[in-house]
């Protein structure tokens, strides 16, 4: 197990919003967690890549407490892609993709061919190397969530948080993005963890999926596990019907309605 | 598989490798670099053959590097003055040029800092609550005394603006704010001291808040260039996280960079940099915020490259002292004077231009 959170208490100023939670995410898995707005899932995500520190209990990285380990030696194991991230203005998609190297770089290795290389490769893997020119201001919602994956992928890691990648986007361009993500655990076995908003894309795009609400962990299993019409009452409060996807086979969420 | 893409593909320079230590060159930061320090050189060889005494370039060379009868001249007055203006004009750009990158603003300069007003503040109490003006602080006292209480008056003030500003962390746009709040209040202090003060301390004090390099020796000289020898040096270490705080707090710490340490030592250095500088010749203004906003431009970066903006500060100043020493002459006005009257169109420009990209 990777990355593992033991009785995690999660908040901002008094206010907690996951208050003692275990979790494990199991190595070389696509586990995404799914539950209502304001459920805690993009805080645990925040955890577990080392943007919030805890108030209570640990998060383990390969069984080390994340909050003792340097931050550049984290970043060059974990790479988080934060939801809605800010660039600045006019900046260029390589610029962007090149700054995902700056946990391997210092004052006297500033560009080795090392970054030359990997910058390049990321590029190519998110098909922008034709656009690694173009300001960042100037690309599609897609190629620029793409581009900011690409960032990731630069920073080399093998386990990657992503929070909403698919926020803002349409049907189309979340595929592509979820495909893209799928594509790149294939290619070498990483360690992927999501938050996503849309269930039946969660079911087909994941290994795992984890449920929350009130800041608790209700169910985690596979897709056919957890997505079930009992869990989505119990989890979103929402009256549903559960059938086989006929593209892929996963479970596919038909609602009904809010239960009353 | 396409070959990897070229180099200049991805970054605006040029790698330079060696055995596992690589360089990136900015051609375009290279030539600016060389081309600013020429100018500045010109303009201080131009200053140093200004004056009541007129001087050809050989004279004040011979002056300078010989015994002549321009000796005094060249090496006791007109010398320490143009360096300690480029010295004062490179420590406030460099200043303005951290401030404005941490701060994600370039409206931003060392005056959200509390640095100026702080030290405008203290010197102001001391000359009028002193009696400086009629030797209440006698000669050597009040030519070490200014320096040393603008340098603790403007510490002071970077110190409060500093704790106003953190709230579980340092945010640009807060200090920002925080700084705009904490310079109208000493900035009305400022005055009030200048109302109830005498005249001629009023007015002693006056020249020295409009920023002056009149009368400047070697002992301002030297204050601001161990200054600038360390700050320059730390700040240019401190470049690599500069860049990267462009970007939102969560992708920076995803980075690796300790966000709120980088910002406040980015900041101390900026502070102690504005401190130094406003001790030697007073808040002289515009110039932390004008000289890495026209830099930024000339060198076509994202944000205000350092080596380039302090040399731009630099220049700036000079000129700037040059105009104020041979304008109205034999009458010499205070170097920010003329700053501030080429620096508010520039100012009222750059607003305009900032709007009109917003709306694009």
């Amino acid at each position: 197990m990777r990355l593992q959170a033991v009785d995690v208490t999660l908040g901002y100023g008094d206010r907690t919003v996951v208050d003692g939670l275990d979790l494990g995410i199991e190595t070389g898995t696509v586990t995404t967690i799914i539950g209502p707005n304001g459920c805690g899932k993009s805080t645990l995500l925040r955890a577990l890549g080392r943007l919030l520190k805890p108030t209570g209990g640990r998060v383990l990285l390969d069984g080390k407490r994340i909050d003792r380990l340097a931050g550049r030696d984290v970043a060059k194991i974990l790479g988080i892609l934060p939801q809605t991230p800010t660039a600045p203005e006019g900046l260029t998609v390589a610029d962007l993709v090149a700054r995902g190297r700056h946990p391997h770089q210092s004052w006297y290795r500033q560009w080795s061919s090392d970054d030359e290389g990997v910058v390049a490769e990321a590029l190519q893997l998110t098909g922008l190397l034709d656009l690694a020119e173009r300001p960042l201001d100037e690309l599609s919602g897609g190629q620029r969530q793409r581009a900011w994956i690409s960032m990731a992928l630069a920073q080399g890691t093998d386990l990657l948080l992503l929070d909403e990648p698919t926020t803002f986007l349409d049907l189309a361009h979340q595929v592509e993005v979820l495909d893209l993500v799928r594509r790149l655990h294939g290619r070498g076995g990483s360690t992927i963890v999501m938050v996503l908003h849309d269930l039946n894309l969660a079911a087909r795009y994941a290994d795992r999926l984890v449920a929350m609400r009130d800041g608790r962990i209700v169910t985690a299993g596979t897709p056919r596990e957890v997505l079930t019409e009992e869990m989505l009452l119990a989890v979103f409060g929402l009256e549903a019907k559960v059938v086989p996807c006929p593209v892929s086979g996963a479970p596919l969420v038909v609602p009904i309605g809010r239960a009353s | 598989m396409n070959a990897p893409a070229p180099v200049t593909r991805i970054t605006a320079g040029k790698a330079l490798r060696l055995r596992g230590v690589s360089w990136l060159v900015r051609l375009r930061a290279l030539v600016l670099t060389l081309a600013g320090a020429a100018a500045l050189l010109s303009l201080m060889a131009l200053s140093t053959t200004i004056g009541d005494i007129p001087l050809t370039v050989g004279d004040v060379a011979a002056a300078t590097f010989g015994d002549t009868p321009n000796s005094f001249v060249v090496r006791e007055l007109r010398l320490p003055r143009a360096l300690t203006g480029a010295l004062v004009g490179a420590a406030l750009a460099l200043s303005g040029a951290i401030t404005q990158a941490i701060a994600r603003n370039p409206l931003a300069s060392t005056d959200v800092l509390g640095v100026t007003q702080g030290a405008s503040v203290a010197v102001v109490a001391l000359i009028v609550l002193t009696g400086a003006a009629y030797g209440g602080v006698s000669g050597g006292l009040s030519l070490l005394g200014v320096p040393a209480v603008a340098l603790a008056g403007g510490l002071l003030g970077a110190a409060a603006v500093y704790a106003l500003a953190w709230r579980r962390g340092l945010e640009g746009h807060r200090l920002v704010l925080v700084g705009i709040g904490v310079a109208a209040v000493f900035s009305n202090v400022k005055y009030w001291l200048l109302t109830v003060g005498d005249v001629n301390d009023s007015g002693r004090a006056m020249v020295w808040i409009s920023g002056s390099l009149h009368a400047r020796g070697w002992e301002h000289v030297l204050p601001v260039g161990l200054a600038l020898a360390v700050l320059v040096p730390a700040a240019l270490f401190g470049s690599r996280s500069l860049a990267a705080l462009r970007f939102g707090d969560d992708t920076v710490t995803g980075l690796g960079v300790r966000t709120n340490h980088a910002r406040s030592v980015l900041i101390f250095i900026a502070v102690l940099l504005a401190a130094v500088a406003t001790a030697s010749a007073g808040p002289i203004a515009f110039v932390a915020l004008a000289a890495p906003q026209i830099a930024l431009r000339v060198a076509g970066t994202p944000q205000p490259p350092l080596v380039v903006s302090a040399l731009t500060g630099a220049v700036l100043t000079v000129a700037a002292d040059l105009v104020a020493r041979t304008l109205f002459s034999p009458v010499e006005l205070p170097v920010g004077v003329v700053t501030a009257v080429i620096g508010a169109p520039y100012l009222v420009y750059l607003l305009i231009r900032i709007r009109r990209e917003r709306r694009a």
